[in-house]
Parts: structure tokens; C-alpha cells; sequence
């Protein structure tokens, strides 16, 4: 998504081909590095800070192959976009904000919607706060974020608000289109109003609205009139789904051509050097030629890379992954180890500019650039940087790409 | 929001003096739980204490094979006969815990053609029926078998579910009097004149130390055997051969396949409900503890399995395990007349070192044959005590309980779906777990004395064993555990951070294909957005 918005804002003639990928599965905070190094779990309050840590430490990580000027501009231009588009998001340019998951552990975080900021504030300044959850909501209870917080916030209270019109089970999707409605919000707020008791801020789960969750989070907000925030709820969450629905809607206006339907079957480099995409089925395919390709397909969840028993294989271009020798090094034992697991940092290895390389650095193919977290040397998960990662490395990528003298399809520039 | 349940119970504080028992049971396993529903059913009271769970050895880490005897006709033929006659038995006195398949021995090509030529005159010198079958009758049988079948009978084969079993054992002991104590975990014996004064207990929750004292102590800790001994001074030359087996994500075949051939790695595959069982290793291991399904044993099984049934080497499998088998070589303190030698029953009364006289140790031996191992040491147990009644395990019916029903895979969804109450959600959606359930482990535990953990409440149900492995219902049910008033604090993270951790160790090694992109979500959703992996968990300490 974003390598499709970086080349729609350059002019760049664009298609995304492909299913939406990861994203209906993202919790609507956008990380840019909050630990480094992996192995001390050390949160970083600056991002900048760790990143320049990070690249004197991994001088193969991502990051360290792009500038600090591209990376501001990339969060600038996405924050712009979401913002633009109806989903506001909003970061500290120098600082980590700090949010509440649902266990009832605080994660830092660089961007958030809108929605979700006054929590960084609330857990700054701990005032009395009234956490809010509802019955049919599964995975998710005020009570148990409450019974971790409470040991430094002793004036948090929690609530459970019954949804009569949506009995039985609540998926957080099917409450967020319930609370699409302005009336049904004017009544959710008139509830938990009820129940303030002097309570200075607000938190519930991330399910006000899907299209219309600005103007009804401030709906509510003004209604109560103290600050509230909305809390990240386990998968599939709202705020994935309010990601992915701003970026369908909005990159067709931008002039990107979006074939979610489809996949891409098979790849090609011909002969003469010229990248063809069967695009499609195996029954009804057709093909198109590109003048360069991007490979945003992320890792074994978006399919980028597939892991057979014995080894780790790109899936369009079988191009060379950097992975361990053997499977038995692919994890630890221990699911939490502090080291992460060795796994998560195999991927594609590319050159300064984002092109796949061979174990001998040369690129695979002159026009062919690869962004997000299918590159190697890189722990999203750990170092919290999935988002920064996707978005950086896909304004990197979509940069080079964009020096690309026209008139070369069809031949290998040098 | 519903009411906190009321029937939490607190472990009890430990008392002024020692408890008192007649009979102390170390182990909770398939033969302790056992040994505690027979001597209460002769009138003998017991105490079973565990220093993890009920199962937490091998009786929750095998096949959940009810052996017809067949695979040890030529190796341990009187093994082989007594696995026939519990067989037989168990399948009229506990069928709520059995799935009675039927087994088949097939061998395919390049097979020991001797040993499938003596497998019919070895079954009929043990009294076990294995009927000829042509390979396309056995392939109308069970269709994934391979094509290259040169051999095949039909047996007596069933599944049994370890779980239930123990844990039926166990609730039909403590309706008698019984009682069992989980986590916790003999740290030292006193003794005094050739016997054991009293037991010291350490209680793995709480850290407090309590004493017991009992009449009588039995030993049926498994694999640890061994080392529970020791502290008495006592010694059992114990080997340790590991075992690894696999789950597969969808049940394969419909009967037990076993290979016919000499036992040996990845040759039976056991039906469990919706899935299939594949196993197993044999591999020598220092100590019964830290010990993991390994990637080599992952991939000998599958390759060996294949050859039988060529479609394990592409189904999709969501859990590898192991368990420990103690070999004993226990010498003249064997008690050979009494017992098959499947399973020894080591009174150290006659021990020429240290003897102790109220002391007994019963070990080795094979899920099959439990309650007969449970037997013969009741009956050690009562000639030691000098009173007790005859074995009613023979005839008495092993009762359906509450404590162990859950552990049936379709039991919780059809209840869920017969009682029709919208506002019961499912917490566990892969193998559709409802709140209702988890009430009712609670409360069973509770009676057992001990808290609700996750790893407690997955382990008596179903959560936490379809394809997500505990990725999402771990954190359902943790919510739901805290609305619910049976957790406060910050136990939660702890919880979690438990019960993923038992997950991943049966994950790891199966980690290639979906599995690998399912992995990839637990480690984003609990790491990535929780940050469970860090310590302190969250930023500032």
C-alpha cells in the first residue's frame, strides 16, 4: 500500500496486484522502532535515537540503508495521506508515544490515529480514567487492562456496557458499523456519561466507527467532555480494517490501478530482460509487462516467502534468501527468547537501492526493488518496527525506481 | 457482567502439624491416579501429590493407543497377552474414554518378509486375533494407506484419551476421599528405623513446605522415579528413552495403523477425535526433564510414516510433543512373580541397601496396562497395610465425570450448540470452547484444590489444540478469567507468557508452510503488540 502511494505521489504509472496482504491484521498503531537491541528488550523513548544506535549495531538492517531526510519525508507524506483522507493520525516527530494493549501492557509507538492519543497522555499523567469495555466483546476486558495498570494508576475504574440491540458475540467489526450511526454513538456516550463518576478520561476499545470514525469519536468526546482514547483490541482489528479502507478508496482517486482480486501466478524475466506478470488464475490469466516491479509481499503470512522443510524460497522470482543453513535454527525453543528467532531475520537482501541482490551483492535485475518485511536483517516484531520498516523502505524503493530513465523497458540498464 | 464465580478456593494455608494419610502416592500420572480409585474402592484412604498437573509425564505425552497386544507378539509376548486382557477389559469398564477403532497391521514393500510370515502364529500364541486382509480390502479400510501394501491384518486396536482417564481416576478417588494435591513437588523424606516418617512437600504456587505422613508411600512418579527415590536414599537404575510424536492438523484414518514390522520410529498413527497421532522416536535422554520434540525426530517420522500412508508427508501438522519411558533395571528387588514385565513394582522393604519398609516404587509399564499395574501394587499396598478389600477395578465401571469430559474433541461445540444460549460465547473458536466450559474447569479445579491456570484449563479441555494454538483463545480466556474475578494483578502476563511458552514447545519443530505463517501471527499479536517477550514488559520498568 504504501509503495503504491509513494509512486502515485511521484506520477508513477502504478498497479497493485495482489490480495490486501497483512493489513486487516494490523492494530492501527504505526511502529517505527521502539527496542533496540533485541537482546536487552531496551525501549526507546526517541526513535531517532535508536536508529542511529541501530545503524552503527546492524549495518545490514534496513534502516541503515536509508537516510534520515528519506525516512522523515516518507512518515510525512503517509501521516499527510491518512490525515488527508479522513483518518487522521498523529505523531511526536522526536518521541515514542506510549499506548495501552489490551493485556494490559504499555508498548511505545511513533504514529497513532487520532483516536488513540489521548492515551499517552492519560498514562502520563494518570488521572482518574474509566476504562470501558462491552458485553459480547471477547478478548477484551477493562478488568483485566485495569488489574495490571491499577499497580501504578490506582484511580482507573472500569465498566461493562451492554450493546441490547447486538446480542450474543461482538466482533469488533460488526460494533464498529453498529456504531456507525451518529444515534447509536450519542447513546453510547450517554451511557458511559452515566458512569464518569468524576472519572477525567475515557478509554474503550478501538471500535467507534469504520468510515465515519472521526467525526463520531468527537462526537462522543465532546459529549463527555474529557478526553478519551480508543484501545487496541485483538485481531482482526477496526483499525486495520479503517487502514485498509482508506487506502482502497483512496488510491484509485490517486490513479493506482488496484487488482486486490487478483494474484500474481507467475513471473517472468524474459530473455531481452523485460518483467512480465501473469496476473490472475491459471484459468482465466493474463499478462502484463512492467517497467519495474516492486515486491511489497511481505513474509510467510503475505506469501512473500514460503518455507518448505528444508528450506526458505521467494515465491515469484525464487530469488535468494538469506536464512539460516539448517530448519533447526530457524527458532529457539523458548517462544520468548530474548534474541528473537533467527528466522525473523531472513528475507531478501538488497542493495543501497532496494534492489534484491545475489550472495554476491550484484542485483537480480536492474528494475526489480523489494520494500517491507520481507527484506532480511530486520525483526519487526522485536525491535517494533513493522510499520516504519514498510513504509520507509517502500518511499526508498519507489525513490529508486523513480530514477529509472524512461525508455529502457525490454533491455538491462547497466 | 456475570457475577465473580464464589466458589474460588484459596490453597489452603499449611496447617500446625503434618497432614496424615494411610497411603501417600507420588505422581500424578495414568497409573498414581489409578492406584488412589482402587485403593479407595478397598477402602484405603490416599493422597495423590503431583509436582506439575495430573499428566504432566508420559501418561499425557503417548499415542492414546489401547494396545490389542499385537505389536509385541515377538518381543514381549507375556507383555503382549496381558495388553489383550486389559484391552478387552478397559473397553467394558471405561468405553466413555475409548474410541474403539480397530487397528490394522500393514507392511509394504521391502518390509522383514519373516517377520510379517510369523505375525499371525505370534498373535495366536498370545490369544490375539489379526485377520487377514488383501491390500485392496484394507485400502477400502482406510484409503490413505500406500499402494505398495504387501500385508495386511485387522486387530483389536483402539484409542483411548489419556486425559480423561486420569482424570476420572482421580475425581472418582476423590468422590471416595481421595484427594490430590497439584504442584506440588517432594523435596526430602524423614526417615527413621527402615521407614519413612513423613513426606516434605513443597507447594510450587505458594512456596510453602508441608509435611505428610502415610502408612504406607508409593512411588509412581514415571520418569522421575528415580529421582524421588533418591531422596529417600533408595536407588533405581532408570534409563530414559524419549519418545516424540506428531499431531496432525485433520484425523487421517479411521482405525489405528500400525507397521508390520519390528517397532521402531514412525510406524503407528492413532486417531484422536479430528486428528491423528504419528509417532514415535525412541531416543536415549540424560534426565526425564528439558526435554523437546527435536526437528530430526520431526522428519524421521514423517519419512517413516509415509512409506505406510504417503499423505503425512503433506498434511499439515499442528503439535509435536514428547514423554520420557523409564527403562528399569531394578535387580533382585523385582518383584518378578507378581508382575508381567512390562512395568516393575519395586517393594524397597527388600532392598539390601537402605531398606525401607513402607516404601514401594511402581514404574515402567504401558497406558494400556495402568489399572493392572494399579492393581498389583494395591495389593502390595494392602498386604503392607494388613487390611483392605479385594480389586473391585475388574468389575467396577470407571465413572463418566464432569473432571475429565471436556478433554473429548466435539463434546464442547455439541453441548454449545444443544443448550442454544447465544450469550455463552466460545472463547476457543478452533475447537469451539464456550465460557461455560471454562466455568466448569474452574470450578473442577477448584475442587481439586488448586487454581485455574491456563495451562490447567487447557490441559483437562480441548483449548489451545486447533490450528492457532492458543494465538487467539489464550487472551480470550485470560479476559474472560479476569471478569470472571478468578484472576487479579498482573497475573495475566504470566499466565500467558506460560501457556504459549508449553504451546510453542510443541510448535517449533512443525514450523514450515501454514504453520510457519500461523507462528508469524502468534509472535506479531504476542510479541509484537503485547510485548510479551520483554522484561520488564513495558517501557520504564
Amino acid at each position: 500500500m504504501a509503495a503504491s502511494l509513494f509512486a502515485a505521489l511521484r506520477g508513477i504509472d502504478t498497479i497493485q496486484v495482489g490480495p490486501v496482504g497483512t493489513l486487516p491484521f494490523a492494530s492501527g498503531l504505526l511502529d517505527f522502532i521502539g527496542v533496540h537491541p533485541v537482546r536487552t528488550g531496551r525501549w526507546h523513548p526517541n526513535p531517532w535515537e535508536a536508529i542511529a544506535q541501530l545503524r552503527q549495531d546492524e549495518s545490514d538492517h534496513p534502516y541503515a540503508v536509508m537516510t534520515t531526510r528519506e525516512m522523515r519525508t516518507a512518515w510525512k507524506q503517509m501521516l499527510a495521506f491518512l490525515t488527508d483522507s479522513g483518518l487522521p493520525y498523529v505523531a511526536h516527530p522526536e518521541r515514542n508515544m506510549r499506548m495501552i494493549n489490551p493485556v494490559g501492557t504499555v508498548k511505545l509507538t511513533y504514529a497513532v490515529p487520532r483516536s488513540m492519543m489521548a492515551a499517552d497522555e492519560a498514562l502520563r499523567r494518570r488521572p482518574p480514567c474509566l476504562l470501558v469495555d462491552f458485553a459480547g466483546l471477547k478478548g477484551f476486558s477493562a478488568r483485566q487492562i485495569a488489574a495490571r495498570l491499577k499497580l501504578h494508576w490506582p484511580a482507573l475504574r472500569t465498566t461493562r456496557l451492554p450493546i441490547p440491540a447486538l446480542e450474543g458475540e461482538l466482533q469488533p467489526e460488526r460494533l464498529a458499523r453498529f456504531l456507525e450511526r451518529r444515534d447509536h454513538c450519542r447513546e453510547l456516550a450517554k451511557a458511559i456519561k452515566s458512569r464518569l463518576a468524576g472519572a477525567q478520561a475515557v478509554g474503550l476499545p478501538a471500535v467507534v466507527g469504520l468510515h465515519r470514525a472521526g467525526p463520531h469519536f468527537d462526537l462522543i468526546q465532546r459529549r463527555l467532555g474529557v478526553p478519551l482514547f480508543e484501545i487496541p483490541t485483538l485481531l482482526p482489528s477496526v483499525p486495520g480494517r479503517r487502514l485498509l479502507d482508506t487506502f482502497s478508496r483512496q488510491l484509485p482517486r490517486l490513479g493506482v490501478r488496484t487488482w486486490y482480486q487478483y494474484a500474481v501466478k507467475q513471473a517472468q524475466i524474459r530473455a531481452d530482460g523485460a518483467l512480465h506478470f501473469r496476473i490472475g488464475s491459471a484459468a482465466d490469466g493474463f499478462w502484463v509487462q512492467s517497467r519495474a516491479a516492486i515486491l511489497a509481499t511481505g513474509r510467510f503470512l503475505g506469501r512473500g516467502l514460503h518455507a518448505e522443510r528444508t528450506a526458505i524460497r521467494e515465491n515469484l522470482f525464487d530469488l535468494p534468501v538469506h536464512q539460516p543453513d539448517k530448519r533447526g535454527q530457524w527458532h529457539h525453543k523458548d517462544l520468548l527468547h530474548p534474541d528473537g528467532h533467527a528466522i525473523n531475520r531472513a528475507g531478501l537482501m538488497v542493495d543501497a537501492r532496494f534492489r534484491p541482490v545475489d550472495k554476491d551483492g550484484a542485483p537480480r535485475h536492474p528494475r526489480l526493488f523489494a520494500a517491507g518485511s520481507i527484506l532480511a536483517h530486520q525483526d519487526w516484531v522485536r525491535q517494533k518496527c513493522g510499520s516504519g520498516l514498510a513504509i520507509t523502505s517502500a518511499y526508498a524503493a519507489v525513490a529508486a525506481c523513480a530514477q529509472i530513465p524512461r525508455g529502457l523497458e525490454g533491455t538491462h540498464a547497466p | 457482567m456475570a457475577p465473580p464465580l464464589s466458589f474460588i478456593q484459596q490453597r489452603e494455608p499449611a496447617g500446625d502439624g503434618p497432614l496424615k494419610t494411610t497411603v501417600l502416592i507420588i505422581g500424578g500420572g495414568v497409573t498414581g491416579t489409578g492406584l488412589a480409585r482402587d485403593l479407595a474402592l478397598r477402602g484405603i484412604e490416599s493422597v495423590v501429590v503431583e509436582k506439575r498437573d495430573v499428566n504432566a509425564g508420559a501418561s499425557g505425552a503417548n499415542h492414546g493407543l489401547l494396545h490389542s497386544g499385537a505389536r509385541y507378539v515377538a518381543s514381549d509376548p507375556a507383555a503382549a497377552a496381558e495388553c489383550r486382557r486389559e484391552s478387552l477389559r478397559l473397553k467394558q469398564l471405561a468405553p466413555h474414554c475409548i474410541e474403539d477403532t480397530g487397528g490394522l497391521f500393514v507392511a509394504v514393500a521391502g518390509d522383514d518378509e519373516n517377520y510379517i510370515a510369523d505375525f499371525p502364529g505370534l498373535c495366536a500364541r498370545c490369544g490375539i486375533k489379526a485377520q487377514p486382509l488383501d491390500g485392496r480390502e484394507a485400502r477400502e479400510m482406510e484409503p490413505c494407506l500406500s499402494e505398495r501394501l504387501i500385508a495386511a491384518y485387522r486387530v483389536a486396536d483402539a484409542a483411548i484419551d489419556p486425559f480423561r482417564l486420569a482424570l476420572d481416576n482421580m475425581a472418582h478417588a476423590v468422590q471416595l476421599g481421595g484427594r490430590l494435591l497439584r504442584f506440588n513437588a517432594v523435596v526430602g523424606f524423614n526417615l527413621a528405623h527402615q521407614r519413612i516418617r513423613s513426606v516434605v512437600l513443597r507447594d510450587d504456587i505458594t512456596g510453602r513446605s508441608q509435611e505428610i505422613e502415610a502408612e504406607v508411600v508409593v512411588n509412581a512418579a514415571g520418569a522421575w522415579a528415580g529421582e524421588v527415590a533418591a531422596l529417600a536414599g533408595a536407588r533405581i537404575p532408570l534409563l530414559y528413552s524419549k519418545g516424540s510424536l506428531l499431531v496432525t492438523g485433520t484425523r487421517i484414518a479411521q482405525r489405528v495403523i500400525n507397521r508390520l514390522r519390528h517397532p521402531s520410529d514412525g510406524d503407528i498413527l492413532v486417531p484422536g477425535g479430528t486428528v491423528s497421532i504419528l509417532g514415535t522416536t525412541s531416543e536415549r535422554s540424560a534426565s526425564p526433564d528439558a526435554i523437546y520434540p527435536e526437528i530430526q525426530e520431526v522428519d524421521r517420522i514423517i519419512d517413516q510414516g509415509t512409506a505406510m500412508v504417503p499423505m503425512l508427508a503433506t498434511t499439515r501438522y499442528i503439535r509435536a510433543y514428547c514423554g520420557v519411558r523409564p527403562l528399569v533395571s531394578c535387580g533382585e528387588a523385582c518383584d518378578d512373580r507378581s508382575v508381567s514385565r512390562g512395568f516393575a513394582l519395586i517393594d524397597h522393604g527388600q532392598a539390601d541397601d537402605n531398606p525401607l519398609d513402607n516404601f514401594l516404587t511402581i514404574t515402567g509399564g504401558k497406558l494400556t496396562t495402568y489399572r493392572l499395574m494399579a492393581e498389583k501394587t494395591a495389593d502390595r499396598v494392602c498386604q503392607r497395610l494388613g487390611r483392605g478389600d479385594a480389586c473391585r477395578t475388574q468389575s467396577e465401571p470407571l465413572p463418566d465425570t464432569v473432571a475429565g469430559r471436556w478433554t473429548e474433541p466435539g463434546l464442547a461445540p455439541r453441548t454449545w450448540m444443544e443448550r442454544g444460549n447465544p450469550g455463552d460465547l466460545l472463547l476457543c473458536e478452533c475447537e469451539m470452547i464456550p465460557q461455560a466450559v471454562v466455568d466448569d474447569l474452574v470450578r473442577t479445579l477448584a475442587r481439586q484444590g488448586g487454581a485455574a491456570s491456563l495451562k490447567a484449563i487447557g490441559l483437562r479441555s480441548r483449548i489451545g489444540k486447533g490450528p492457532c494454538q492458543g494465538t487467539f483463545c489464550s487472551q480470550r480466556v485470560a479476559a474472560y478469567l479476569y471478569d470472571r474475578g478468578v484472576w487479579q494483578d498482573d497475573r495475566g502476563i504470566d499466565e500467558l507468557r506460560a501457556f504459549l511458552r508449553e504451546r510453542w514447545r510443541g510448535q517449533a519443530p512443525l514450523l514450515w508452510d501454514i504453520s510457519l505463517a500461523q507462528a508469524e501471527l502468534l509472535e506479531a499479536t504476542h510479541c509484537g503488540l503485547f510485548g510479551l517477550e520483554l522484561d520488564p514488559v513495558d517501557p520504564g520498568g
